[in-house]
């Protein structure tokens, strides 16, 4: 993928379109319900409208891509223990204005709290060496793809003062969970580019098995179609297969060198997703040997165990996250929770489907 | 988000690169990537390059599907990384 660059093969028009009636042509009329777990493939099908370009059979549900959206009231709540004891807290700039339980962390930044927008993991350990008198937690929210740069981090010799309080997530468990709900009636699945990047192709194919259609894709529109191409053209053979429509960056067994690195700084530990519930093995906690970078052990935080997943009052991010609405199905969406005024999480988040949405569509009271 | 720059490294040093895209250039870390070479071009996802682009994938990819789809070329279009 490249931002910003002019004239990009990727973003060419006529391939896009072409794609699309190649779809068309290989479906004729066969309905298709496909999810994808990234709120960036979400983000790129709202800015090009692909939606518009595909046949009516075909529909692309969003599914729980969203880290910040997922990180549960109580591990935010952690994050504003910390910075109310006079820590340095650092996090990435939308997790600082989801709702927890009664505010946010910007709120209490407003009170005073120290609290720091950071752009990756490397800016805070940046912070951490700018400030030796202060103790500072970077709060590590994210997947697969942000995990390894947070498992290079801490195994980078990091300054004394620095410490990371973990909300990390894996993509293959969630999939693995959408898969077991009762009215679950997709027919596969739209698989997240970067963060097959880093873990390949290979945790997701025994997805096959279950008679799941996959494939990888990238950003551009051009990547998009053709990953949904590869999955129409399984859906006509009635063959599932794990294609990989994303090969400059994909290969079956991921990058090896950031694999070992998260496999050298976590452990795998059951995770409670918000708006979701618990996911066994879904989440990713510092090893017991690096314990003095783990905030929960450093500062004794209570344990993050049976945590609560719900969402703000009013609001339906849970039912959004696991595809069951659209957000504009929402009753808040458009009214009581726009972006300058969110009620919960998916309209804060880059990544969030309802934030996605309002900045794509915008709000049409007929609808 | 899972935005990742496509950049190239013009400068290795131990775990640490310089590298540059569309003019601008970054420290970055190459830390949890094997094998980068002057050269190459690697996806920059928040200061840590996290794979090496294939350059030849991306091309042989567009030329596929410009075969299957029977559209052109168009003159004068720069590839991507």
């Amino acid at each position: 993928m490249s931002l910003g660059a002019q004239g990009n093969a990727f973003q060419s028009p006529e391939l896009t379109k072409a794609l699309a009636e190649r779809i068309d042509a290989t479906l004729q009329g066969r309905p298709l319900r496909i999810m994808h777990v990234c709120g960036t493939h979400e983000h790129a099908v709202g800015n090009y409208a692909l939606r518009s370009l595909f046949p009516p059979s075909v529909k692309l549900i969003g599914g729980p891509g969203c880290p910040v959206c997922v990180c549960p009231a109580a591990d935010i709540e952690q994050a504003m223990q910390l910075a109310r004891q006079g820590l340095i807290v650092a996090t990435f700039g939308d997790m600082m204005r989801v709702p927890a339980n009664q505010q946010s962390l910007a709120d209490l930044r407003s009170e005073g709290a120290d609290l720091r927008i950071v752009g990756s993991v490397a800016d805070a350990v940046h912070l951490a060496r700018a400030n030796p008198d202060r103790e500072l937690v970077f709060f590590a929210v994210g997947f697969e793809t942000t995990a390894c740069t947070f498992a290079a981090a801490v195994l980078a010799d990091p300054p004394k003062n620095f410490s990371m309080l973990t909300s990390i997530r894996q993509t293959p468990p969630a999939v693995d969970a959408l898969q077991t709900l009762d009215d679950n009636k997709l027919d596969g699945y739209l698989l997240p580019g970067h963060v097959c990047a880093v873990i390949g192709l290979k945790p997701f194919a025994h997805l096959n098995e279950q008679g799941a259609f996959l494939s990888v894709a990238g950003f551009e529109p051009v990547e998009i179609m053709h990953g949904l191409l590869l999955i129409a053209e399984q859906a006509r053979d009635e063959a599932p297969r794990a294609d990989n429509a994303y090969r400059r960056l994909v290969r079956y067994d991921g990058n090896t060198a950031a694999i070992r690195a998260m496999q050298q700084a976590f452990k795998l530990a059951d995770s409670t997703w918000r708006g979701i519930g618990s996911i066994p093995g879904s989440g990713y906690v510092l090893r017991d040997e690096l314990e003095t970078l783990d905030a929960r052990k450093r500062y004794d935080l209570p344990p993050s165990e049976n945590i609560d997943a719900s969402m703000p009052k009013g609001c339906a991010c849970g039912e959004v996250l696991t595809g069951q609405i659209a957000p504009q199905q929402c009753p808040s969406y458009g009214r009581s929770c726009t972006p300058p005024h969110p009620l919960g999480p998916c309209m804060v988040s880059f990544e969030g489907s309802c934030r996605i949405a309002y900045t794509f569509e915008g709000f049409d009271r007929e609808n | 988000m899972c935005l990742g720059i496509p950049m190239k490294i013009v400068s290795i040093t131990g775990d640490r690169a310089e590298a540059v895209a569309d003019g601008m250039h970054s420290d970055i870390s190459i830390q949890v990537i094997d094998e980068v070479k002057v050269g190459d071009f690697v996806l920059v996802h928040a200061g840590y390059a996290i794979e090496i682009v294939q350059a030849e994938e991306a091309e042989e990819t567009l030329d596929m599907l410009r075969v299957l789809l029977n559209v052109k070329k168009p003159d004068g279009e720069q590839e991507a990384p």
